[in-house]
């Protein structure tokens, strides 16, 4: 390997290492290694196994509270002889649980899932950089998960402060202050929140320093999968936009239990300071999320189109723009609390100005398509649902940009269904898409095409009939987070197609997860490039060793495995 | 009394809120109880001017996002369909290509040409709707928001109510405009003022006064509700909004302030005597007796009002009495107590209550 030479012949091999086979363990076995592990493979696992069973948890609420929205008040007396079918305040519970873990405890594991599992892969190392910190990461997140639904169980708190949490996801003050949420229900998410971001921040100086220490030779910033470049980006949003939130969370914390009185407006604190602090994290939250999404898709998207990804200078820029336009556009978050109307116009160019980046990935994306041939896989199908459904929400999210339309849409129903089509119509779709395209990798087996196709096709009618109708509830005047709606107003029969939708959803999440099993237990054998795929993590065992590669690997472009594949014509004649 | 009970049960008892479509008429002495309800509060046909200007920028946003819409969803159709792999394809790989700077121009300069249109535009609508003058004949109303209701105050016409904002109808003729100029603040936590054939969304916030201005063209009542998540009963703190034509309001405002006619019959004097005995006065204001609450609606003109607990039932004697024998019944959660009054101590409250109009 050292002795490749610049002649342009193909000398440089990747040498798999023998197959490990998978011993049946016991399950002790298996805890114990769970437990003790520092593998970044396992992990990176374990990361998107937690994070799958609070989807779960987090699904079946937002699944109660579809059928609360079914009917309006007077329907539910008429059917069930009581008022509703659930109380106002275990609604609250349920929307304000349902988005906080769906932020923090499915979406936030599972990017890092991908990330620990295929970045060391990806640039051809053995592991993270700090593997002790990543399993610290991992448990520390874990733990927060579960000491947030602890809560249900063990935050008893004063008369109508209950169980969990009921302040919304973003908590705003002074709703969250003593005064209005008593017991102890709202610092389970206070504290949770701290200790998960002290998780994230760890594992973001992880990856970055893995990526920029721990690249194998030849493999320069500019020779990276575009999947490292993006988390390059999100790394650094992470540990820029998570300590305000810990700061945050500090001083409502503070506020509490010491009498401080940053966010307490009955001694002159101020209710808008704590919307800054939420949303300057909140906002590049959203591309922290996002973005992988992206990273997946610029990994998927050229290997079934069978084309390199167009413009990759491009695209490294764009994702670097948007990193850098995120951290200034939080306030488009806060266009109705009366801020001047230079401030509103400020947010509102930023934030049309983002969608210029955006916009240019996805043309990228298409470009890479054209002129390809198109196999439609499992992952490849996923991708295209996500343009489809990342563009209604890009659309949706110029419409809300305009700080004066935005006046109408804000916090109804037209953003919620702006932000699904963004979390599940997008980031979702880009993470069955890697589920499917990697799963061979990590187990080495193949997805089952047809319980997969049945996952998509059931997902994507049910997603898409569930969230539509959303934006009409919204122009329609419908405000987010009601439990229960007066009939009359034209909004039932959006809800109940809404609603109806579930039926496509929930079926379609079970097959997913039985394809899974399934395909673990039965599956065809993968091999280790089932995909014919170019990059660094197929040139190793289909699942890797533990030390991933018998040699480092050396690469020359952005393609390793092309150029071996193809060494009449390698990529690096053109880089 | 079995007719009442039947009543009850099977109208307002059970259901325990508006589902009437028609107007809700009330009282006879409800001043625009007749006008059109509004109820399906559609933000594309806007019945006020700073709606109309809002929707005029949405409809320019709405059509350029169908535009993209339509050709990168026709773009990628086309391309799925062109360059799919097909039966007949050898297993060759496609010519690999790396990009194009000239390509890239284009759909770098064609959305940035759009975003400067989108931000022109939009800059302008800006600080049109905001920084819009109010003249100085215009009504101005102070609207704070509470823990799960409305409270209404107009400072230059010296009346208080709750829940129900009444105000003038304007004119596109500027000589005749009557804009309202509406403060907006809040007693406890943030709440927000969305009447969305009316106005965009404006937040209440403790500690600040904002601002926002309805003019409305037509009369009627319109719906809105509170639109910032605020606690428990978030989904029922509903507004109403009844726009009269100017000699209605001039009316209206004759019988809010108006003197409270002193009750009469012993029950509504027994009635009365338990309202000041039991802490209903803590909470509650009634004209100039010695009952002036601030935590709750004051009920000086209660009998003038549509609805209930901001909008939970409409405003009749059934829901009254079921709201004096226990507000949890109708509105769960909300921050009137359970007052523990003997059946005939309702009655005779209610008919105590009954004469505030």
């Amino acid at each position: 390997m050292a002795n490749a030479t610049s002649t342009g012949e193909s000398e440089y091999t990747f040498p798999a290492p023998a197959q490990v086979g998978r011993e049946p363990g016991s399950l002790t076995r298996l805890v114990q290694e769970m437990v003790f592990t520092v593998d970044h493979k396992r992990l990176g696992l374990m990361y998107i196994g937690a994070g799958l069973l609070f989807f779960v948890v987090a699904g079946i609420m937002a699944t109660l509270i579809r059928i609360q929205l079914l009917f309006p008040h007077s329907t539910w007396l008429k059917l069930i002889g009581h008022s509703t079918f659930l109380d106002p305040d275990v609604f609250n519970r349920f929307f304000t649980m349902h988005g906080t873990a769906m932020v923090f405890l499915v979406g936030m594991p599972i990017i890092f899932g991908f990330a620990n599992y295929l970045i060391p892969l990806m640039i051809g190392t053995r592991d993270m950089a700090f593997p002790r910190l990543n399993a610290f990461g991992f448990w520390v997140f874990f733990f927060s998960g579960l000491f947030l639904y602890a809560s249900y169980f063990t935050a008893p708190g004063l008369y109508n402060a209950g169980s969990a949490p009921d302040v919304g996801w973003f908590a705003y003050a002074p709703l969250m202050s003593k005064a209005f949420s008593r017991g102890h229900s709202s610092d389970y998410w206070t504290l949770s929140i701290l200790l998960g971001g002290i998780g994230s921040i760890a594992t973001a100086i992880n990856i970055l320093v893995t990526i920029f220490c721990y690249r194998c030779k030849g493999m320069t910033l500019g020779r990276m999968p575009l999947f490292v470049w993006m988390w390059i980006v999100v790394a650094f949003l992470v540990i820029i936009a998570l300590p305000p939130l810990s700061a945050a969370q500090i001083m409502i914390t503070l506020d509490r239990y010491l009498g401080a009185k940053f966010f307490d407006t009955q001694a002159g604190g101020s209710a808008v300071l704590w919307q800054h602090f939420f949303w300057i994290f909140g906002h590049p939250e959203v591309y922290i999320l996002i973005i992988p999404g992206f990273a997946i898709a610029s990994e998927v998207i050229p290997v079934f189109s069978r084309k390199p990804i167009f413009g990759y200078p491009i695209m490294v820029a764009a994702t670097v723009m948007i990193g850098f336009i995120s951290l200034g556009v939080w306030a488009h978050h806060m266009f109705t609390v009366g801020m001047t109307s230079i401030g509103n116009t400020f947010f509102a160019i930023s934030t049309m100005i983002i969608a210029i980046p955006t916009g240019i990935k996805i043309f990228n994306w298409l470009g890479t398509m054209y002129g390809g041939k198109i196999r439609f896989e499992l992952p490849m199908i996923f991708a295209l649902a996500f343009l489809f459904q990342f563009l209604c929400a890009g659309l949706t999210g110029i419409m809300l940009s305009v700080a004066t339309f935005d006046w109408q849409l804000h916090d109804s129903y037209f953003v919620v269904a702006h932000f699904h089509y963004v979390l599940i119509g997008a980031l979702l779709y880009m993470f069955f898409a890697g589920f499917y395209y990697w799963f061979p990798k990590a187990f080495g087996r193949m997805p089952n095409k047809r319980l997969g196709l049945w996952h998509f096709w059931l997902f994507t009618i049910g997603f898409n009939l569930t969230f539509m109708p959303m934006h009409i509830l919204g122009f329609l005047g419908m405000p987010r987070r009601i439990f229960t709606y007066e009939a009359d107003r034209g909004w039932e029969i959006w809800n109940q197609i809404a609603t109806v939708g579930l039926l496509f959803q929930i079926p379609g999440i079970l097959i997913f997860v039985y394809n899974l099993i399934y395909s673990y237990v039965k599956g065809k054998e993968a091999g280790d490039d089932p995909w014919d795929a170019w990059t660094l993590e197929w040139a190793t065992t289909s699942p890797p060793p533990e030390y991933n590669f018998d040699k480092n690997p050396e690469v020359r472009s952005r393609r390793p495995l092309w150029d071996l594949k193809h060494p009449e014509d390698p990529d690096w004649k053109f880089e | 009394m079995q007719s009442g009970r039947f009543f009850s049960k099977f109208v307002f008892g059970l259901t325990g809120l508006i589902t009437a479509l028609a107007p809700v008429v009330v009282h006879a002495e409800s001043i625009g109880a007749d006008y059109k309800v509004h109820r399906v509060a559609d933000m594309f046909q806007p019945l006020s001017r700073p709606a109309e200007m809002i929707h005029e920028g949405a409809l320019l946003v709405l059509l350029i996002c169908l535009g993209i819409f339509s050709v990168v969803t026709g773009l990628t159709i086309y391309i799925v369909v062109r360059f799919r792999r097909k039966e007949t394809d050898n297993d060759q790989e496609p010519p690999q290509i790396y990009g194009s700077s000239h390509i890239e121009m284009a759909w770098t300069v064609i959305p940035i040409l759009i975003t400067v249109v989108l931000i022109l535009v939009t800059s302008r609508t800006i600080g049109e709707i905001q920084n819009m003058k109010m003249p100085e004949d215009a009504l101005k109303v102070r609207v704070v928001g509470h823990q799960w209701w409305w409270e209404i105050h107009y400072p230059d016409l010296g009346v208080i109510t709750a829940n129900e904002l009444h105000i003038p109808v304007s004119s596109r003729d500027p000589e005749k405009a009557r804009p309202t100029h509406l403060l907006l603040q809040s007693a406890d936590v943030i709440h927000s003022f969305w009447v969305p054939q009316l106005a965009g969304k404006t937040d209440l916030i403790p500690n600040r006064t904002n601002e926002l201005w309805l003019e409305p063209y037509q009369t009627g009542v319109y719906l809105g509700n509170c639109a910032e998540y605020c606690g428990t009963q978030h989904a029922n703190m509903l507004l109403r909004v009844i726009v009269h034509t100017p000699e209605e309001f001039e009316r209206w405002v004759a019988q809010q302030k108006a003197p409270v006619p002193e009750p009469v019959t012993a029950q509504q004097i027994e009635g009365k005597r338990l309202f000041f005995a039991y802490s209903c006065m803590n909470c509650h204001k009634i004209g100039d007796t010695v009952a002036q609450g601030l935590f709750g609606p004051d009920l000086t003109k209660l009998m003038t009002r549509q609805t209930i607990g901001a909008g939970v039932a409409p405003l009749n004697h059934e829901t009254l009495w079921r709201w004096v024998r226990d507000p949890q019944d109708l509105k769960v959660g909300c921050l009137m107590p359970d007052m523990q009054l003997q059946k005939h101590e309702v009655d005779d409250v209610v008919a105590y209550l009954e004469t505030l109009k």
